[in-house]
């Protein structure tokens, strides 16, 4: 024990807030998901508070569900992975502790003004300016700190899991400052450098590698460490690992413009941004193979194993989800889906199915270590959230699949005149069932958070039952 | 685009395709020792990878997105100033869609282009594609069934801002109208002032109001508002002045919302539809619009 105490040992603490954080803006972030979600089926549910508002609220859903809930996930499960596969202490406890409280100011920070109405207007990057440079401040520390333990690593090899949550951080830092390139016009308002269709173009760059980067390669981070580790079998392949790291990266770069097709993009950069999309395909799926394949050999363990069964889905949802997008992205295909609840349906199968799934599958594995108990309290009420969170987004993706394609055929139908068979709001009127359904959906997925939190609060109770925690020693370098 | 801009484009682009070729290839070719052997790295405790070869069908199907895009990227543009071998433009994509609709739409609106507006508003075809104009371009501040909403106008009564024989109609929709209600807060003077005005602005229609507040809105009223409205309230269609006596309020008929307009003034664009839809679908969606108040009497409603 003498020497255990001279040794160095991980810096939990601060995976442990963030463990916590992820679980707290989940719940919050999907309730407000949840709200704007009734909003749409009831206009007038919270009517007549600005504040609560559908244009309000919609930002508020999607800045929590990515930044607050997404972002701690990635900050809890890279510090772990960092640590644990470097064999080194994280790189200053000082910095680290700034990015857990720089990260939550800015998340209370977002709560505050986003409902006020105080907002950028660029989707995914509604904060202004003074929010910005506070990001832009947590996120240099959170490379100071990743980064710095790369280095400090008493192991050569650089684990896979951190060429992905360094690819994440790094690219990250590169979207939010040149997306918010601005001249302040007082503390609450700000204009963009850019104008008209280059405007559009670096917001859908950012917006979509903020996909790319801080919704895939970070979450591809976390599924190389928990996949292996919760089946306990090596990775798939080496090789695999390499030629989709580095297709994934350099090829998603190029795809921002399929969210702007058909419209004052030149016509060039449209092209571009569609057959890179189809070339982002096979390495999308190469990152799938190497999770399920890495359980070959296994498989019976999703018979028992809940956690697995959350990394698992989740996986299949983003296999499901990044073949969706490169045929979105084809021009013939996306006349039909653009604008309408087919992209949010995607967007869902991505989030709430890929995003969603493996942080929580990751973070029930992370839960007991972190609080110091010995395992999750109730394995059941795993399965229950798995089963409540699987439904949740089925019933979710396939109710705006059907609405999306419904009404992107009712907006293209025409009369023999020439004129449109539906008017808008008759599409609308059409939508309100699969709207209802959505809600389900959202429901589901929500109250299997609550179960998670339940689960989370009776498992820190087994902890406060044992007797003290020894120190954890320091692991022998590889 | 420039030149040098367009090189850009193409070198990166090629250098973006090669290099996923090259990784490929690369990362595809045979290497010695079992694919059951682990690169011999281990991490925290058990953390280790086998190096098995990439999955076949998945390596054809990262070359064939590959030959796909070089194909597209030779027939449309995509490579800076290169347009591609296909000539394909949106733009011209788009014309030619038009055109091909026009030409096929044509017959169907010849006959209308001179027939009275009186006339369409009798025939069947010609009802029916109004009412698909206007569910396309007017339904949308109008409403679909044309009753309007506040600041929109209600097209189904018999009442009119800008008069509402046919030819004004057509008028209005291709020429668009402005009805401009000036802010009178200055000139009419204090809050009590204006409550009062707007009372006796009720009491024109026939609502029971206070008559004290009334006859001291009306001295108000017949210094500054009759200009516009008229000395008996019912407005002047050549200035776009409503009626203030019948029951139809573009902007609503409660105290707050008459005084609202008093104060702040009311500024009410119907924009111009000639270039949006052109004479002749303004024609039948103005025959529609008049039908709805002037329905055909029966036996009226056979075109002659």
């Amino acid at each position: 024990m003498a020497t255990a105490m001279a040794a160095e040992t991980y810096n939990d603490k601060v995976v442990r807030q963030f463990a916590i954080a992820t679980l707290v803006w989940g719940i919050v972030g999907m309730l407000v998901g949840v709200v704007i979600a009734t909003q749409l089926y009831w206009p007038d549910f919270l009517g007549g508070i600005s504040w609560l508002s559908y244009g309000r609220l919609r930002p508020l859903h999607t800045n929590a569900v990515i930044f607050a809930f997404g972002g701690s996930a990635l900050f809890a499960t890279s510090y772990w992975c960092v640590q644990r596969t470097s064999h080194a202490r994280l790189f200053c406890d000082k910095l680290a502790a700034f990015t857990f409280w720089g990260w939550q100011a800015v998340i209370v920070a977002a709560v505050i003004t986003l409902p006020l109405g105080i907002t950028q207007s660029k989707e995914y990057a509604e904060l202004e300016w003074p929010i910005d440079l506070l990001i832009l401040a947590v996120w240099v520390s959170y490379a100071v700190v990743f980064f710095g333990t790369i280095v400090k690593r008493k192991i050569k090899h650089i684990y896979v899991a951190n060429w992905f949550f360094g690819a994440y951080i790094i690219t990250i830092a590169v979207l939010h400052i040149f997306n918010n390139i601005w001249i302040p016009a007082g503390l609450g308002k700000s204009y963009p450098v850019y104008s008209g269709a280059v405007d559009a173009m670096v917001q859908w760059w950012y917006g979509h590698n903020a996909v790319g980067f801080f919704l895939t390669a970070g979450f591809l981070g976390m599924m190389y460490y928990y996949v292996p580790k919760q089946v306990g079998r090596p990775i798939y392949s080496y090789r695999l690992s390499i030629v989709h790291f580095w297709a994934l990266i350099a090829v998603y770069m190029w795809a921002g413009p399929h969210h702007l097709q058909y419209t004052a993009l030149p016509d060039w950069v449209q092209s571009l941004g569609m057959v890179f999309s189809l070339i982002l395909l096979a390495p999308s799926w190469g990152g799938a193979i190497n999770g399920i394949m890495t359980l070959s050999g296994a498989w019976h363990r999703l018979r028992t194993d809940p956690i697995l069964k959350f990394l698992i889905v989740s996986l299949s949802f983003y296999m499901m989800a990044t073949f969706e997008g490169p045929m979105m992205s084809i021009k013939t295909v996306n006349a039909l889906s653009h604008y309408t609840d087919w992209t949010i349906g995607h967007v869902h199968a991505g989030a709430l199915g890929w995003v969603a799934m493996i942080t929580i599958g990751a973070m029930y594995a992370m839960y007991p270590q972190v609080l110091g108990a010995p395992q999750m309290y109730s394995i059941k009420a795993i399965d229950l959230h798995f089963w409540l969170h699987t439904i949740g987004v089925l019933l979710y993706a396939a109710a705006l699949w059907i609405a999306g394609v419904m009404q992107g055929l009712m907006w293209r139908a025409t009369n023999d005149d020439g004129t449109l068979t539906y008017t808008f709001v008759e599409s609308v009127a059409a939508s309100y069932p699969y709207y209802m359904i959505r809600l389900i959906g959202g429901l589901f997925a929500l109250a299997g958070m609550f179960i998670m939190a339940w689960n989370v609060w009776k498992t820190w109770a087994i902890n406060r039952s044992l007797p003290a925690p020894t120190p954890v020693p320091a692991p022998a370098s590889a | 685009m420039s030149n040098a801009w367009s090189i850009y484009v193409i070198t990166l682009t090629t250098i973006m395709i090669v290099g996923c070729v090259w990784l490929l290839w690369y990362t595809s070719r045979p290497t010695d020792g079992s694919a059951d052997e682990t690169t011999g790295h281990v991490w925290d405790g058990d953390l280790r990878e086998y190096n098995k070869p990439l999955p076949r069908w998945w390596l054809n199907l990262f070359y064939i997105t590959i030959i796909f895009s070089i194909g597209y990227l030779i027939w449309y543009p995509g490579l800076g100033n290169f347009a591609g071998i296909g000539g394909w433009t949106s733009a011209k994509q788009h014309d030619e869609a038009r055109d091909e609709a026009e030409a096929r739409l044509a017959p169907i609106f010849a006959r209308f282009e001179t027939m009275p507006i009186e006339q369409i508003a009798r025939d069947d075809d010609g009802l029916a594609l109004g009412r698909s104009v206007f569910a396309n371009n007017c339904a949308t501040c109008h409403g679909s069934d044309a009753r309007g909403a506040i600041g929109f106008p209600n097209l189904t009564s018999s009442r009119w801002q800008w008069g509402g024989d046919p030819e004004t109609i057509l008028t209005t929709i291709l020429d668009g109208r402005h009805g401009i209600m000036p802010p009178f807060a200055a000139a009419i003077g204090d809050e009590l002032a204006m409550t009062e005005t707007a009372v006796y602005v009720q009491s024109l229609s026939g609502r029971r109001v206070s008559a004290e507040m009334a006859a001291a809105g009306k001295r108000r009223y017949d210094m500054i508002c009759l200009a516009c409205h008229g000395a008996d309230g019912t407005g002047n269609p050549a200035l776009g002045a409503p009626d203030l006596t019948d029951d139809d309020w573009v902007y609503g008929s409660s105290l707050e919302a008459i005084r609202y307009g008093i104060l702040h003034g009311r500024q009410g664009q119907m924009p111009a539809h000639r270039d949006i839809i052109g004479p002749i679908r303004a024609r039948l969606v103005a025959a529609w619009v008049w039908s709805l108040s002037n329905p055909p009497a029966d036996g009226d409603n056979v075109a002659p």
